[in-house]
């Protein structure tokens, strides 16, 4: 008996191909050892893997505030934040297997540039009050765009999915309350709650995406069930939400435009800088570099613990083991 | 049957000795999970580790953050045996049209009560 290598075989399965499509029109879920076509794989791969890349990567914005934390229990909470970051990202880099690409391939493909990940935490992290904007708008959108992704066709993804959005609703709470005790405090504190929300606001409506005329994936994504809403149907209904919490903080949102329009049925919201977006995305952020470099570090200087630990294992896997299931 | 994890993925391979060897990637394990007692362990995902005891803890930190587990079981990828998803129907098909195995299937003692 041998481990099987998960089926990449033919692209050209008639069989295969109509049990898929079935799957699909019943509005089931595709599991790892099923036949899918080649598209479908090559796009969930490159979605999942993106998509735990930009975990990975937004735990750098926030854990450099860490030791900045105003108090002890900040500390705790940001902590808890940027260690289930990982976790999402840990997830999906193992859901993104399952479709065949390893684990180490994800991660050098980060490291050499030639993956994307969410533009949004290539900006900077300039005040305590950022890491309130981050919470409430950044993990708010993230919300908005992954519960929907709960019922993506792919399995895998989906049970990641379920995961991480349990876990999420806390990293927008304390992001929401971090802002609103900065707008009760003093006038610099307010203020500095403004501005932090006034930079996030924008970045935070495009991490839905382009918009629909120019997002040539999604209509495929969405015959497959993996997509479920579009980029702007998500992007109105994320304004919306964000409209009504405002009030709560007492502040402004930074957009004059935004309005509810009844013909649509969606909320409307003023010009986004989508040329930004692109630069962003190519690699010309603010912080795209640096993020960069400080995962290779990261990647690179941890080697040697790599290394020791399998040292380790092949040493011990001479002697006999003890741990039994229980 | 088929080896082969439940997950799909059998890329990586058990650690080589020797640190100046290609370095190898660590096995995947899976991860079961008993949520509290009195219950199954039940599948949570699978993670990377060069050993079962760090798969163990890796396990714990990943998946039992907020108090989900009670033990954890660790197994490596490469021993589940799965049946094989391309013979699903004809493995699977016995029970079809045995619906007298289900409570279901007898409607006569409708009504009775405690049955
Ligand atoms: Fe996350
Ligand atoms: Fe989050």
């Amino acid at each position: 008996m041998t481990a099987t290598a998960i089926d990449t075989r033919a692209d050209h399965d008639a069989a295969g191909e109509k049990v898929f499509n079935d799957i699909i029109a019943r509005d089931s879920r595709i599991e790892p050892r099923d036949w899918m076509p080649a598209d479908y794989r090559k796009s969930l791969t490159r979605q999942i893997s993106q998509h735990a890349h930009s975990e990975i990567i937004g735990m750098q914005p926030e854990a450099n505030w860490i030791t900045r934390a105003p108090s002890l229990k900040r500390k705790a909470v940001l902590m808890a934040k940027v260690q289930d970051e990982a976790g999402h990202g840990l997830y999906l880099y193992s859901a993104a297997e399952t479709l065949g690409t390893p684990r180490e391939k994800m991660t050098e493909d980060l490291i050499a540039g030639k993956a994307r990940y969410s533009s949004i935490f290539n900006y900077p992290v300039l005040t305590w009050a950022d890491i309130g904007a981050i919470g409430w708008l950044v993990d708010g959108a993230a919300i908005c765009n992954q519960v929907p992704l709960c019922r993506a066709s792919y399995g895998p993804y989906g049970r990641a999915m379920v995961r991480i959005c349990k876990e999420e609703s806390f990293h927008q709470r304390q992001g929401f309350e971090i802002l609103l005790e900065l707008a009760n405090g003093t006038p610099e504190q307010r203020a500095m709650a403004q501005d932090a929300v006034n930079r996030w606001y924008a970045p935070s409506l495009m991490m839905f995406g382009p918009p629909d005329e120019d997002s040539p994936n999604s209509q495929k994504s969405m015959e497959w069930n993996i997509k479920r809403f579009s980029n702007d149907e998500l992007r109105s209904r994320f304004v919306g939400m964000m409209v009504e919490q405002i009030k709560v903080l007492g502040l402004d949102l930074p957009d004059k435009d935004v309005r509810f329009d009844e013909g649509t049925g969606r909320w409307q919201y003023g010009p986004l800088d989508w040329n930004e977006f692109k630069e962003v995305l190519a690699g010309r952020g603010p912080c795209n570099a640096q993020r960069l470099e400080r995962r290779r570090e990261a990647h690179e200087e941890g080697a040697w613990v790599r290394d020791a630990a399998s040292a380790y294992a092949a040493r011990q896997a001479a002697k006999p083991t003890t741990t039994k299931a229980a | 049957m088929t080896g082969g994890s439940t997950t799909g993925d059998d890329g990586a391979t058990a650690p080589s000795s020797g640190l100046h060897e290609e370095r190898a990637a660590w096995p995947l394990w899976e991860v079961f999970v008993r949520s509290s007692r009195g219950l199954s362990h039940v599948h949570a995902g699978s993670l990377h580790a060069p050993d079962a005891e760090m798969a163990v803890r890796n396990a714990r930190d990943l998946y039992t953050r907020r108090n989900e587990g009670v033990s954890l079981w660790v197994v490596p990828a490469s021993a589940i045996i799965t049946s094989d998803p391309d013979a699903k129907d004809a493995f699977f098909e016995s029970p079809q049209g045995k619906d007298y195995r289900h409570a279901t299937y007898y409607t006569k003692s409708e009504g009775v009560k405690h049955l």
